[in-house]
């Protein structure tokens, strides 16, 4: 016998499933006004400081479908890589967004502004990138990923520099589609499979 | 300043599997490639905090925020109640709670739902709460039903209740579900039997607890839930939070 450790162990997770919208974002699942205010509409408000940007995708399972039922929360800083509650941060970031897949096309859309970069304990410099945390029926844990950008210095970014395949690293990086527009689809597996976290 | 000091890895061997062919949507929306590990970063130690001022006085009563108060939900009164602790046993305070569950006959209120067991014009299905200064929380709902859905030939969901938690890191982010005790239906469903430690899914089933039941209104399931923690030792350069 040994002694008993006094830490606990998480509480495991379990699928989302498919009515994830009534509890997280009810006014799309056909429940609007349960609430007075639901959460997680839009990352900014009027007058966030730094670049408006738009990034635009799918969700697709192993066999290329397009999911429609996806749902993601997004957590990113602001354009000074500040997150909400950091000395300094910019009031109208609240950095926190709920996506919802459109139910006919599966797309989805993300209007908020390019994330600064942050730094870590060891003084390392991580590149702007918005962090995705992924849920749907089927999804047993939620999926951890990042959205990094096509036009932004990645070269040095810790994480990306831990991916041994390098082709995989462009599945996290959104491409530049037009002045402030990116696109990012994300591929739960199969050709083209999301590097997905475990942080 | 908030405690920013690294998260606990997690140990995946205490949650579902990914892959679990006998949940079959599970198949197609599986990784098959190995996760990226690293220790936690910024981007995963700090995360969304919600104030009081977002939550209305009926969101964590089911029984009556549809309807506004004007009429309670059909269905056997109930308290769900409990604590959020994390790895190091200690209460998270002040975090965002979110419930979602299918009504007494087993219905959500959906768009996809075309169980033919009728909604309840009194229930819509979902409610919030921030728990207190020691983590403690409560929402006030009615039994929600078994339903069959679409897998094998005859698989039928045991009564549950979605639970979603914030806790104060977005790497701390969790949803899960609580069952109830007794149910004979958690044993044969495939969504529970992800998870492949028993003891791990013994945790997820709420226990009836009489002594927060109160006479003549409402039965009480009390229901804690763990977050991942965060390393305390004192050789990460950061004294508080010891």
């Amino acid at each position: 016998m040994v002694q008993k450790l006094d830490t606990l162990i998480e509480s495991p997770s379990q699928t989302a499933g498919p009515y994830v919208h009534i509890g997280t974002v009810p006014t799309y699942a056909g429940l609007g006004g349960i609430y007075e205010q639901e959460i997680g509409e839009s990352p900014i408000a009027d007058g966030a400081k730094g670049e408006v940007i738009t990034i635009t995708g799918t969700v697709a399972d192993a066999t290329g479908w397009v999911l429609r039922d996806a749902m993601f929360e997004t957590w990113q800083p602001d354009a000074a890589g500040k997150f909400a509650g950091d000395a300094g941060a910019d009031p109208a970031v609240s950095g926190w967004a709920r996506v919802c897949a459109d139910p006919e096309s599966g797309e989805w859309t993300l209007k908020t502004v390019k994330p600064g970069s942050t730094t870590l304990r060891d003084g390392r410099v991580q590149a702007p990138h918005i962090s995705v945390w992924l849920v749907a029926r089927g999804i047993n844990i939620g999926l951890q990923t990042r959205i990094y950008f096509e036009d932004e210095d990645n070269s040095a970014d810790p994480l990306l520099n831990r991916i041994e395949q390098r082709p995989r690293v462009d599945t996290l990086i959104a491409k530049r589609t037009g002045d402030g527009e990116y696109r990012f689809d994300i591929r739960i597996a199969g050709p083209q499979e999301t590097v997905f976290l475990d942080i | 300043m908030t405690d920013q000091s690294p998260l606990i890895p997690r140990n995946r061997e205490m949650h579902p599997v990914p892959y679990y062919p006998d949940y079959k949507t599970s198949v197609a929306r599986s990784p098959s490639l190995p996760l990226i590990s690293m220790e936690s970063t910024p981007s995963e130690e700090t995360g969304p905090r919600f104030g009081h001022n977002k939550l209305g006085a009926l969101d964590n009563n089911l029984i009556l925020n549809w309807t506004k108060g004007a009429a309670p939900a059909v269905g056997e009164r109930v308290l769900m109640h409990g604590r959020v602790l994390d790895e190091n046993n200690r209460p998270v305070p002040n975090t965002l709670i979110e419930i979602w569950q299918a009504n007494a006959g087993g219905r959500y209120r959906h768009i996809k739902d075309t169980y033919f067991a009728p909604l309840d014009p009194n229930f819509g299905g979902c409610g919030r709460t921030i728990t207190d200064e020691n983590g403690r929380y409560e929402f006030l709902t009615i039994r929600p039903g078994a339903y069959p859905w679409p897998n094998r030939g005859n698989d039928w969901r045991p009564m549950h209740i979605h639970i979603s938690v914030f806790g104060h890191a977005f790497g701390q982010r969790l949803i899960t579900q609580m069952y109830f005790e007794g149910d004979p239906l958690i044993n044969r469903c495939p969504i529970a039997a992800t998870i492949r430690e028993r003891s791990q899914l013994d945790r997820l089933v709420a226990p009836l607890d009489m002594a927060s039941a109160r006479p003549m209104d409402f039965l009480a399931y009390k229901f804690d839930i763990v977050l991942r923690g965060r390393r305390q030792t004192m050789f990460e350069n950061k004294m508080e939070g010891m």
